[in-house]
């Protein structure tokens, strides 16, 4: 089980550094994998940090534990983020990492619920894994479980036609033990959203759902645990939250740089965001 | 052989025997109860009966999200769109995980009828045979379907089973044992072997009485699972004949035809000839006039075993 502290700013002041951890980690294993997706990892680092080290109840020693919260990254693309918060969660050796893709490795390009312990369901093809999310929130709603799922999607993915057919089924069933989040960094493979096909207005668009939603600002830990908070307040519908985030977030020559969505950093590019990622602030 | 009945019909009862019997049967459907008969599972289990709307790939999508809490999900739906549409959702969500979800559309096949080729699938169980670790299960009357509906839900993994809307003669009865993988000698013979499925089992069964008016002796075979394919029972009855006819209501590309041609080649090479949707896409008509327009009659199997037979 994870501790929660009960001071405010001690508990930011660990997902924080855990969010930076985590950060270092994702530039090592798409460094030594050589080809991965840095950018998206990256923006979402914090949203993880926050729930696997502060948010959701699990158990690292006994992954499929019935009485888990669940955590679906639905832009499986980000792996990395996901493996990272979930060797510093104890679910297997953070030696591991180094492995990504490689091919006897159990850390797939996009998550394997069969080959990682703590993957809740295999993801990579885009807005799947949100519908996927729905499913569980209604099976733990049947059986009367307590149990939250948080899924992760991004913004390019919204554009994914069945990101809306979940969205409307999850309203009418009033799955309030459902929390998606929006990782909207407005940057997609091609360049920006609002470029390409813009998901604008976001918020309204879910409200119009039938959703609770909630702005915020994706790498403000505080923000995030709030959100998190005013989300179990809410009963009889989902609620989703817009992460306002940065690609490539704390790494300079990364930051909102589309090349950085799905491209590796060179071994000299790896210290220098290592480097920069330490000195922004403590290890966790 | 007078009573027929729709392999459909059988759906929604066995799913209200699965659902007395086991507390995790959970059924999607997707705006489409009434002809699926899903709706008599919901009149017993509203609480265990999700519509999903006009929205496949959702339902099964979600119905994989359900496994992972340990429910045993059945999608509805038509064939054309549970396999169509949702492909990728069948694919990724549901297979390559492993997961344990039954996709038992109804309406394959063009013997849906009037509503014409957009709604009558022919390329289903080659879209489902070469997803990796799905099982493909093409009931041939009422009894068979109700018997493998059942046994999909004992199968721990992503099972697929191909409902009609014809009705069809009674093969089997209540008391018929479906063994998942297993072929069926229906009829003994030694000249020529027919390898049916589906619909097309009980026309190969008036076939091979029309050839033994002609002094052919043909065998008939039921393969209801054309994967995992009975690769013994169908090598075995090709040594027996030396040749074989291939009956189903589907393209000749990527079904039954396709899976047995492609052992054969491997393992013992005979003449085969198939009787299926020759590459062209379906159209409105009665299921009858249909089967006869498109060559999938019980005279068009005994042509395909005479040319086989030179005759």
């Amino acid at each position: 089980m994870t501790t929660h502290t009960t001071d405010k700013q001690a508990t930011v002041s660990l997902v924080e550094a855990k969010a930076r951890t985590i950060r270092t980690r994702i530039i090592n294993m798409l460094g030594a994998a050589g080809s991965g997706h840095p950018g998206g990892s990256l923006s979402a680092a914090d949203i993880v940090a926050t729930l696997y080290f502060h948010e959701m109840n699990y158990n690292a020693a006994e992954p499929r534990w019935p009485g888990r919260d669940r955590f679906v990254l639905s832009k499986g693309h980000a792996a990395p983020v996901l493996y990272a918060a979930l060797a510093e969660s104890g679910y297997f050796p953070r030696e591991d990492l180094a492995t990504l893709r490689k091919i006897d490795s159990h850390l797939q390009g996009h998550p394997d619920m069969n080959k990682t312990p703590g993957v809740e369901i295999s993801t990579g093809s885009l807005g799947m894994g949100f519908s996927a999310a729905v499913g569980m929130a209604l099976g733990l709603k049947i059986d009367k479980s307590e149990s939250r799922v948080y899924t992760l999607i991004g913004d390019g993915e919204s554009q994914e036609g069945i990101i809306w057919e979940a969205g409307m089924f999850a309203a009418q069933h009033k799955l309030d033990n459902l929390v998606g989040i929006v990782d909207y960094n407005n940057l997609q493979i091609d360049g920006h959203v609002s470029d390409i096909v813009d998901i604008r207005p976001v918020a309204a668009k879910w409200s119009a759902f039938g959703w609770h939603t909630i702005e915020i600002d994706g790498h403000k830990v505080e923000q995030i645990i709030g959100a998190l908070n005013e989300a179990k307040s809410i009963k009889g519908k989902p609620t989703m939250i817009i992460a306002n985030t940065v690609k490539g977030k704390n790494v300079t020559f990364m930051e909102g740089q589309v090349d950085f969505h799905g491209k590796a950093p060179s071994k000299d590019e790896v210290a220098q965001a290592c480097g920069e990622i330490e000195a922004s602030g403590p290890l966790g | 052989m007078s009573e027929k009945r729709a392999t459909r019909e059988a759906y929604g009862e066995t799913l209200i025997e699965l659902g007395r019997a086991n507390p995790n049967i959970v059924v999607l459907e997707a705006d489409l109860a009434k002809s699926t008969t899903t709706i008599k599972f919901k009149k017993e289990f509203p609480d265990r009966f999700f519509d999903c709307g006009v929205a496949e790939q959702n339902m099964m999508a979600m119905a994989a999200g359900l496994a992972t809490t340990g429910k045993i999900c059945f999608t509805g739906s038509f064939a054309m769109f549970a396999t169509g549409r949702a492909f990728e959702q069948v694919r990724n969500t549901i297979a390559y995980p492993s997961l344990n979800v039954k996709i038992c559309p109804t309406h394959a096949g063009i013997t849906v009828g009037a509503d014409g080729g957009s709604h009558q699938t022919i390329e289903d169980i080659a879209l489902m045979r070469v997803i990796p670790g799905m099982t493909v299960i093409v009931p041939a009357d009422y009894y068979e379907a109700k018997k493998a509906i059942a046994k999909a839900a004992e199968i721990d993994g992503p099972v697929y089973v191909r409902l009609g809307r014809a009705t069809l003669p009674m093969i089997f009865d209540e008391d018929y044992d479906f063994v998942p993988g297993k072929a069926i000698v229906l009829k003994q013979g030694t000249d020529v072997t027919i390898f049916a499925t589906g619909i097309m089992v009980s026309s190969s069964l008036v076939a091979a009485e029309n050839l033994a008016k002609a002094g052919i002796s043909a065998e008939v075979i039921n393969i209801s699972t054309i994967k995992p394919l009975d690769d013994n029972a169908i090598i075995e009855s090709a040594v027996k004949t030396g040749r074989v006819v291939v009956a189903e209501e589907h393209s000749i590309i990527g079904g039954l035809g396709s899976a047995v041609a492609e052992l054969l080649c491997e393992k013992h090479p005979v003449p085969v000839a198939r009787v299926g949707i020759k590459d062209v896409f379906g159209r409105s008509g009665e299921p009858a006039e249909l089967l006869k327009y498109y060559g999938l009659t019980d005279e068009d199997i005994s042509q395909a075993a005479k040319g086989l037979l030179g005759k």
